[in-house]
């Protein structure tokens, strides 16, 4: 390599390795903003110390408590637990859920924080992992069984 | 080591080059399409959660593998052309520019159209997409400077050195589900690990991931071609080619 192309290929390379370092930076100064949401723990306990306020709007992410999901008979409310490894949060929403929702499955609700433990949530979004399988594999695997909405009732 | 690559540094060997291997790459394309997408879409099973709505990975998933691939071998032609200064490296950076877009928008409809019934959003500023989107604002951004000027090999050291800049982002559309808690959820087939799908789903994933591949690659060698031809449409061997087949036209 002749030494005008090593002295460009040089420059380059650090113009490169310059702006990654920079941007690396920039997006480990800015974490807590780019996370989605709170865990159920980090809402409880503080995340880096600080307690979110009651009063604030945010998201919180967590698996939905088995046993937990109640629904009012009359209107679309229906209020659930949200837990990750810590303690766990209720949530409060009216309105239609998503389908993949049910216990045990992991959560997204953007709301207000109405105190230390419970969201009033305005959105329910469901998340669900980077597993596909059939369903045949996943009752023998994780004892999951699966049953279409129009046969559930027979 | 690279030396076997220096003749193709010549417009006219490139252009060979590409008509070479045009008619493999479309072939291969359309087979690994046709049998990819109709495995996947018909024969594949269901998920057991998201049901046949999870087909749509067919599309989705190479289609933003590949988004990410294409701007990695358009930056590599970018230092290319930056440090030897081969015309011919920049004419393929900007042959990849559009291309590797029309990935990232589809990746992103694509997307869109998954998350709606199965998060129940289209669109959420999550680590994962926002940043897929900055890869699409950055190969319109190479794209537009590219455009931006006269000169052609001004145009491309401009648009290289963007080019160049913008890898960042890769590893960090990759890595985005994993460093930030995200609604996307984690790697399904690209990391160091068993696949996290089943043998049977997973088949028609990689024939599509492929027949993407050989499609972004034949419509990468069709648009060098053109490039190389309408700039050096006042060279010799251009006019000579263009001759010939006027030739052949009268007979």
């Amino acid at each position: 390599m002749n030494p005008r192309r090593k002295k460009r290929l040089t420059l380059f390379l650090s113009i490169a390795v310059l702006i990654g370092g920079a941007v690396s930076l920039m997006l480990y100064a800015l974490t807590d903003s780019i996370d989605l949401f709170y865990t159920p723990s980090e809402i409880i306990e503080g995340k880096d110390g600080r307690k979110p306020q009651v009063g604030q709007r945010l998201r919180i992410g967590g698996m939905v408590v088995p046993g937990s999901v109640s629904r009012d008979s009359e209107t679309l409310a229906v209020t659930f637990d949200l837990i990750d490894v810590g303690p766990k949060v209720s949530v409060q929403y009216t309105g239609i859920l998503p389908d993949l929702f049910r216990e045990g499955q992991g959560i997204v609700a953007t709301g207000t924080l109405l105190d230390s433990r419970t969201i009033k949530a305005q959105e329910v979004l469901a998340k669900h992992d980077e597993e596909y399988m059939p369903p045949e594999l996943a009752e023998k695997m994780k004892g999951i069984k699966h049953v279409k909405p129009d046969n559930a009732g027979n | 080591m690279w030396k076997f690559l220096h003749p193709y540094a010549k417009p006219e060997r490139a252009y060979q080059l590409c008509q070479t291997l045009q008619p493999w790459f479309w072939s291969l394309a359309a087979v690994c399409l046709v049998t990819g997408s109709i495995w996947g879409l018909l024969f594949a099973p269901q998920d057991y959660q998201q049901g046949d709505s999870f087909r749509i990975i067919y599309i989705h998933v190479p289609s933003a593998i590949l988004s990410m691939s294409t701007y990695v071998a358009m930056a590599v032609a970018a230092v290319v052309g930056l440090v030897w200064q081969w015309r011919t490296a920049f004419m393929a950076m900007i042959a990849m520019a559009p291309v590797g877009a029309v990935m990232t928008f589809i990746a992103l409809v694509t997307g869109a159209a998954w998350g709606k019934p199965m998060w129940g959003a289209w669109w959420v500023w999550d680590a994962r997409l926002t940043s897929e989107l900055i890869l699409l604002f950055l190969y319109m951004g190479v794209i537009a400077l590219y455009g931006a000027f006269e000169d052609k090999q001004q145009a491309g050291k401009a648009a290289g050195v963007m080019a160049l800049v913008g890898v960042v982002n890769v590893p960090i559309i990759h890595y985005s589900v994993e460093w930030w808690n995200t609604l996307h959820q984690g790697a399904t087939i690209s990391k160091f690990d068993t696949p996290s799908i089943a043998p049977e789903m997973l088949w028609p994933l990689l024939i599509n991931l492929a027949g993407f591949a050989f499609f972004i690659a034949a419509v990468t060698v069709v648009r060098l071609r053109s490039e190389i031809l309408r700039r050096d449409v006042h060279r010799p061997w251009v006019q000579a080619l263009a001759e010939q087949r006027e030739n052949r036209r009268a007979v």
